[in-house]
C-alpha cells in the first residue's frame, strides 16, 4: 500500500497537475467575466486580459526594471547563503556564540524593515548596496537559524560511534552533523528564496532609480492599476521560479538523505 | 591472559531533584561492578533494562570517564588514555547518504588511512558478510539484516581487538535475529576478537558466549558469572539440551 501511494505521488510530481491549473484558470475566467459584465473601471480592478495586454505592451520597460530587482535579490540571497551558512555553522558549533547572537538575530527580525530601509539609504546611498542589505536582512535569518537547528539536533549514538572511531569534534561535524543538517538548511533557504524578491521590491519603494518597486510606486501614483498588476505578476512569477530552483537543488543534494536510512 | 580488568566500578548520573529546582540528586546506575575478561573470550552481559549494561559499555568504550573505580584494558587505565575498541549499537547508524562501501570505510577515513588499500581489504570480506553485490548500494536499499551485517563489518574494521556490542540484534525480528546469531558465531570463529555482548535475551547469551555475566536491576552489579561449557562450534541444537535448560534456570534464578 505504501509503495503504491508513493508511485502515485511520483507520477503527480513528474506530470502536470491539471486540477490546480484548471481551478486557477476558472478563477481568472470568473474575474474576467465579472469585470466585463459589471463594467468595473480599470483603476479599481483591471481584468486579466488587461493585465496581459499591459505585460505585452510595456514588456521592454518591465524587463529593464525586472533585471535590476533580480540582480539585487540574487546578490542579497547569495550573501545570505554564504554568511548564513557560515554563521549558522558557528552557531551550531559554539554554544556560547549561539547564546550570544541568537537574541540579536531575533531582534533584527522584529525591527520593521520600512524603518530600516530609508536608514540604509541614508548610510549607504541610493545605489544597489542598501537594497542588497535589506534582502540580506530578510533572507539571512531563516538560513542561519534552520541550519544551526539542524546541526544542534544530533544523534548521540552516531556521535558516540564516531568518537570511539577517534573522530575529533570538527570531524564529527564534517562527516555526520553537517550532511544531516542539510535538509534543515534547505528548508530555511526555501523560505529565504520566497522573501528575496519581495525584500528587494520593498527596498526599492523607499528610494531607487530602477526596479520593480519603482515601477510599482509609479503605477500606483498614476492609478495605472493594470500596470501595477503586471508588476505584481512578475514578482510572483520570479519568486516561484526562485523557489523551484532551490527545490530542485535540494532534490539533487538531498536525494539520498531521507529514504529509510535510520540515522535520525 | 586477562585483557579487561574492571575493579569496583560505581557510576552516578546527576538527576534534577524533585524537591528543589536548583539541586541535583545523584542516581546510582552501577554499584561495585568488578569483572575480568580473558583475551578472545565471548562474554555476554545480561540484565533487565535500565540496569546499566549500556552505561558499562560506554565506560569501556572510553566515552565517559566520570566514574569511581578503575578499568584497565591491556594494562592501560582508561581514565588516563583511550584504548581503541570496536563499538556497535542497536541502531545500525549507517549514513543514508553514503554507499555501503563508503559506510564501511568510515573508520579508516577517520583514522586517515589509505582508503584504496582499505577497500581492497574490505571487498573480500563483503562476501563473508553476505553483502557481496551490494558494495555501491545505499542503506535504504538493504534489508534490516543486511544493514546490521554492514554495521558489524564496519565495527570489525574499527581499530582494536575488543568488540563492544550493545544489543546489536535488538531491533531485528526473531528469524533475522537467529540468522544473525548463527552468522556472528561463524564470523567470530574465523576472526577472533574479545567480545563483550550486551543483551537481554537469555537464549542469545547462552548460545553465543563463553561466559554470561548477569546483572541486577538498578543500581547494577554483577550477581552471577556463569561459564557456558558448550563446545565450539556451537549449533542451535544445543538450545534444546537439558544442559541449556539448567544454564537458563541458573540465569533466571539470579535475575529473579
Amino acid at each position: 500500500m505504501k509503495r503504491r501511494s508513493e508511485n502515485i505521488k511520483k507520477k503527480r510530481k513528474s506530470g502536470i497537475d491539471w486540477l490546480q491549473i484548471g481551478f486557477s484558470l476558472l478563477i481568472l475566467v470568473i474575474w474576467q467575466v465579472v469585470v466585463v459584465i459589471r463594467d468595473v473601471p480599470e483603476f479599481i480592478l483591471p481584468s486579466p486580459v488587461r493585465v496581459i495586454e499591459e505585460l505585452i505592451g510595456s514588456w521592454q520597460i518591465l524587463l529593464d526594471h525586472t533585471l535590476v530587482t533580480v540582480t539585487e535579490a540574487f546578490l542579497g540571497l547569495l550573501a545570505s547563503i554564504v554568511l548564513g551558512s557560515v554563521i549558522g555553522l558557528a552557531m551550531g558549533y559554539f554554544k556560547t556564540f549561539r547564546r550570544m547572537v541568537y537574541p540579536l538575530f531575533v531582534i533584527t527580525q522584529t525591527v520593521p524593515l520600512f524603518v530600516l530601509a530609508p536608514l540604509f539609504i541614508l548610510w549607504f546611498g541610493f545605489g544597489i548596496l542598501p537594497k542588497i542589505i535589506v534582502v540580506f536582512m530578510v533572507c539571512f535569518f531563516p538560513i542561519a537559524v534552520t541550519f544551526a537547528q539542524g546541526l544542534v539536533r544530533s544523534d548521540s549514538g552516531m556521535d558516540d560511534l564516531l568518537k570511539v572511531m577517534g573522530a575529533s569534534r570538527w570531524k564529527i561535524f564534517r562527516i555526520s552533523r553537517i550532511p544531516q543538517a542539510l535538509p534543515y538548511f534547505f528548508s530555511g533557504l526555501k523560505i529565504a528564496a520566497t522573501y528575496g524578491i519581495v525584500g528587494a521590491v520593498l527596498a526599492e519603494w523607499v528610494g531607487a532609480q530602477k526596479g520593480l518597486g519603482v515601477f510599482m510606486t509609479r503605477a500606483m501614483k498614476s492609478f495605472r492599476t493594470g500596470a501595477l498588476f503586471a508588476d505584481v505578476f512578475i514578482i510572483v512569477l520570479l519568486s516561484l521560479v526562485l523557489y523551484k530552483i532551490v527545490e530542485w537543488v535540494e532534490q539533487m543534494v538531498c536525494k539520498d538523505m531521507s529514504n529509510g536510512g535510520n540515522i535520525v | 591472559m586477562e585483557q579487561i580488568v574492571a575493579d569496583n566500578i560505581n557510576k552516578y548520573y546527576g538527576m534534577p531533584s524533585e524537591n528543589s529546582r536548583r539541586s541535583y540528586e545523584r542516581l546510582q546506575v552501577l554499584a561495585g561492578v568488578s569483572f575480568r575478561v580473558e583475551k578472545n573470550d565471548f562474554v555476554s552481559i545480561l540484565g533487565p533494562s535500565g540496569c546499566g549494561k549500556s552505561t558499562l559499555l560506554r565506560l569501556l568504550a572510553g566515552l565517559d570517564r566520570d566514574y569511581e573505580g578503575s578499568i584497565h584494558v591491556d594494562g592501560t587505565d582508561l581514565k588516563e588514555k583511550r584504548v581503541p575498541v570496536c563499538y556497535m549499537l542497536q541502531k545500525d547508524h549507517l549514513m543514508p547518504w553514503r554507499t555501503l562501501m563508503e559506510n564501511v570505510l568510515l573508520p579508516a577515513e577517520i583514522e586517515g588511512a589509505d582508503l584504496k588499500k582499505e577497500a581492497e581489504i574490505i571487498r573480500p570480506m563483503l562476501k563473508e558478510f553476505g553483502l557481496e553485490e551490494f558494495e555501491n548500494y545505499r542503506p535504504h536499499a538493504l534489508s534490516g539484516g543486511m544493514r546490521q551485517r554492514a554495521a558489524l563489518l564496519r565495527t570489525y574494521r574499527m581499530r582494536g581487538d575488543i568488540m563492544l556490542l550493545d544489543e546489536p540484534f535488538g531491533a531485528l525480528d526473531e528469524i533475522t535475529r537467529m540468522q544473525m546469531q548463527d552468522w556472528l558465531l561463524d564470523v567470530w570463529g574465523r576472526h577472533r576478537k574479545t567480545v563483550l555482548f550486551v543483551t537481554h535475551n537469555i537464549d542469545e547469551a547462552v548460545l553465543l558466549s563463553d561466559r554470561v555475566l548477569v546483572m541486577s536491576s538498578r543500581p547494577g552489579s554483577i550477581v552471577k558469572d556463569i561459564r557456558i561449557g558448550f563446545p565450539r562450534p556451537r549449533n542451535r541444537d544445543m538450545l534444546l539440551s537439558s544442559q541449556f535448560l539448567s544454564y537458563k534456570g541458573d540465569i533466571l534464578a539470579s535475575l529473579g
